[in-house]
């Protein structure tokens, strides 16, 4: 608005402001200023409206926008790295030389993680995930699944020589508990659950890793298998955690099993030694590779680009990202094939929906009627049946074939593959997304009036200048309506290239149910389906600017 | 177009009858495929072919043997049943909700009308592959992926746009005069539903619900998602027949779905005509 037009704006408010004074407001019956009033009225509506409209939005919202938010969270969230080896991520966070492995400090977090998630069953999830990444991941973790009971064995030996109580439960327990947690558990009857483990107070600052590897232990046992810390010996990750503590020192502790521990810091600098990275490579040497490490830090942060860069064919390497190699690279020849193969559908329906569009439009009413039932007839039809159909009809020993070989067209003995290739899902769909076409062009041309093309003929044109120059141009929003929403419906279709598409004639969509439910790499599902999703929206929002979302009619 | 002149031209002529075939030609391609599976499933034999038996008008040539077999094998019985019990409570949830919000979103003064009608269309827009992805991850996550109930609510949340379209496009010809005048006879709003408005967009509620119907019956991406085998229903085995071993059943399955959307066609076409007429309409 420019300052002129404001400053008349003002102009024109302030004068009804001085009417207002002048003469009062205007009062409804009730005696109530009719604006008020009205005002009052009209938010009633608007509230008995939207009470009306609620329920179901809710529904929606729940039932279908939920998932897809869900789909859309998934193709970006790798959480599941950091949440199950939350300790060494940490540890990785100071890895700089990456030409080098990792330190001590690491391997040890690994111990930690890893035990908890063997015993939570929940490290060959992780072993899945980063094999999508790097292969051989997937066994190397099943694998150390097994081992890691063995990780620290070394020193739960050497402890236990040096004096058996450490093998005692009741030890740890007295060392490691708080004094709460210690009564509580004495109150909780048999075969109740135990309170939620608590560890003593002031514990984590003298042995921070063993009381951080207890603590882990104590809620694993009690949460995955209802054992009770006080009957248990801790697992050998714990000794590991106490011999590195007390290389550190104690600092002077004086709580609970003081005498226990001071005898056994003395005597940890003269035990054996075994490095945990030694540990592991004893496990599996690929844990004394970098690559592995390297693997697990790229993929530690919570939400990941990696689904959609592998959806577009490329990779997060540690290095930065590049390109897959030569022959993983599907997805853009995928998309290419999709986006060509719904072009030819919409091509062919274009050229089969117009001329029946065209008669539909000039035929006297009762007969275009009769007819428009040969249309609706297909688009009432189960997509099952029609796909049936044509799969039945396309076989090599099928309808079509048989009547070729009769006529003599083609010979018996090299009949024609018609399907289980991309002719089969174009000439399926075509027959399956044809009333999608005509019905728009019909809407369209029903309205072009004759009279004009009766008035370029009694001008002198040709029927054919007639035709391209009048008639044609006045159909061609039908056709934009028409050929985007054929485009749309096509470009998602998974039964029908499924079925007679064989292994070329595929789409996008038959890869998207692959990782669903054969390879089960969900992330690169939903972002695959998450990249379709932004084409099919885009086309939508084109078709709303060209058509407009109202008038979408049925039938 | 409407019949040729007297005085039309011989490539005139030829154009007018050459076009007429043309047409034809497309309308075969259309019916031909739906037409040509009737036969078929009447085969005596295990052959997705016309026999020469068959060819002749042999009766030893037809049998009703694969109907037959859908009617006692299990397990077409028993997608029949899940699909007869899924279909109609997807249906109901749908017509319910849907003409609900339709009246609400056609009066006038809705606020973000525009944002509602695209989120409630949304279902029809996004591929089904898309949907059947984020409701199984979804549905997985909440404990309905498997359930009866999980996929009544997706197939319901899929018929809801036809509803939404097919109502407000009934309620765009409503006159308000008529709610107004039983409001001022000393009707409650209750009444006034019930007694005008509901008689009039009738019509429009039933149709939608049929598309609702049809489209959670042929529904096979979704439910193959959502669903486990416990809700295999009849597309769902067509499916897989398809896709496995295609046994002839699944064209005596075919014939009886065809003769099923042609009574629904009637319906719908049957219920238009008569809502038109109400209206005022009708083309004459």
């Amino acid at each position: 608005m420019t300052d002129a037009a404001a400053g008349m704006g003002r102009a024109a408010s302030d004068a009804r402001k001085l009417d207002a004074v002048a003469t009062g407001p205007m009062l409804a019956a009730d005696g109530r200023p009719l604006k008020a009033s009205l005002n009052r009225a009209l938010r009633a509506q608007k509230l008995r409206a939207l009470a009306l409209i609620a329920p179901l939005l809710l529904f929606i919202l729940v039932t279908f926008i939920a998932p897809i938010a869900d789909m859309l969270f998934r193709s970006v969230e790798n959480q599941i790295v950091s949440e199950t080896l939350p300790r060494t991520v940490i540890a990785l966070e100071d890895w700089q030389e990456t030409s080098q492995l990792p330190g001590e400090d690491a391997y040890a977090a690994l111990a930690y993680d890893f035990m908890e998630a063997a015993e939570r069953r929940e490290h060959t999830r992780v072993g899945s995930r980063l094999n999508y990444e790097t292969t051989g991941m997937s066994s190397l973790f099943r694998q150390s699944g097994r081992g890691i009971d063995d990780v620290g064995e070394i020193y739960a030996d050497q402890f236990v020589a040096l004096n058996p109580a450490w093998e005692e439960p009741a030890t740890w327990v007295a060392l490691m508990a708080s004094e709460r947690w210690q009564a509580e558990a004495a109150e909780t009857e048999t075969d109740t659950a135990l309170p939620r483990f608590e560890l003593a107070p002031g514990i984590a600052d003298v042995l921070p890793e063993t009381a951080d590897a207890y603590r882990s232990f104590a809620r694993t046992i009690m949460s995955e298998d209802e054992d009770d810390p006080r009957a248990e010996e801790p697992w050998n990750t714990v000794y590991l955690a106490l011999y590195r503590d007390l290389l550190a020192g104690t600092g002077g502790y004086d709580g609970p099993q003081a005498a226990l521990l001071n005898e056994a810091a003395t005597a940890v600098p003269v035990f054996e030694a075994v490095s945990v990275q030694a540990q592991f490579a004893d496990i599996n040497e690929d844990w004394a590779d970098t690559e592995v490490w390297e693997t697990i830090e790229a993929f530690s942060d919570p939400y990941t680009a990696g689904y959609f860069l592998a959806a577009i064919d490329m990779q997060l390497t540690p290095d930065g990202i590049e390109a897959q190699p030569e022959e993983q690279q599907i997805y853009i020849l995928l998309f290419q094939r999709t986006i060509f193969m719904s072009l030819m559908i919409t091509f062919s329906c274009i050229l089969l929906g117009y001329p029946i569009a065209y008669l539909l439009s000039n035929l006297p009413m009762r007969t275009s009627n009769l007819l428009l039932i040969l249309v609706l007839l297909p688009f009432w039809t189960s997509l099952l049946v029609r796909t049936s159909a044509w799969k039945v009809l396309l076989q090599q020993e099928g309808v079509i074939n048989d009547i070729l070989v009769w006529i003599g067209l083609v010979a018996d003995d090299a009949r024609l593959q018609l399907i289980n290739n991309q002719l089969g899902t174009i000439i399926a769909m075509t027959h399956i997304l044809l009333p999608f076409m005509i019905l728009p062009l019909y809407s369209v041309m029903k309205t072009i009036p004759p009279s004009y093309v009766r008035a370029a003929k009694s001008l002198g044109a040709t029927d054919w200048t007639a035709f391209w120059r009048v008639y044609f141009p006045q159909s061609v929003p039908g056709i934009g309506a028409g050929c985007i929403l054929v485009f749309i419906l096509a470009i998602g279709y998974y039964i029908t290239p499924e079925l007679v598409g064989g292994r070329t004639g595929t789409f996008i969509s038959n890869r998207i149910a692959f990782h669903i439910s054969s390879s089960l790499n969900w992330g690169l599902a939903a972002a695959l389906g998450s990249i379709l999703l932004a084409l099919v929206l885009a086309l939508y929002w084109l078709y709303d600017r060209i058509v407009g979302i109202d008038n979408v009619k049925l039938g | 177009m409407s019949g040729l002149p007297p005085y039309a031209s011989t490539g005139q002529r030829a154009w007018y009858y050459g076009f007429r075939v043309i047409c034809g030609l497309i309308f075969f391609f259309l019916m031909a495929p739906i037409l040509v599976i009737i036969p078929l499933s009447f085969n005596a034999q295990d052959f997705f072919t016309f026999t020469p038996e068959m060819l002749r008008l042999d009766p030893a040539g037809y049998s009703l043997q694969h109907y037959e077999d859908f009617f006692t094998n299990p397990d077409w019985q028993q997608a029949l049943s899940n699909s007869v019990r899924i279909a109609p409570a997807a249906t109901v949830l749908s017509v319910v909700l849907g003409t609900l919000a339709a009246i609400g979103l056609s009066q006038s003064h809705v606020p973000f009308k525009g944002a509602i009608m695209a989120i409630l269309i949304s279902p029809m827009i996004v591929p089904l592959i898309i949907s059947a992805a984020g409701m199984y991850f979804f549905y997985s996550r909440v404990g309905l992926q498997g359930t009866y109930l999980g996929v009544v609510l997706a197939h319901a949340a899929l018929g809801i746009p036809f509803v939404i379209i097919t109502v407000t496009a009934t309620l765009v010809g409503f006159d308000r005069s008529l709610t107004r005048a039983s409001a001022s006879l000393g009707a409650n709003p209750v009444t006034t539903f019930f007694k005008v408005q509901m008689p009039l967009i009738l019509p429009g509620v039933i149709s939608g619900g049929l598309f609702a119907f049809i489209t959670s019956f042929d529904e096979v991406v979704v439910v193959l998602f959502v669903g486990s085998a416990g809700q295999k229903t009849l597309p769902w085995q067509m499916f897989t027949g398809l896709r496995d071993q295609i046994s002839p059943t699944i064209l005596a399955v075919a014939t009886i779905l065809v003769v099923i959307s042609v009574a629904l066609l009637t319906v719908v076409e049957l219920l238009r005509r008569r809502s038109e007429r109400l209206r005022g309409m009708s083309p004459g």
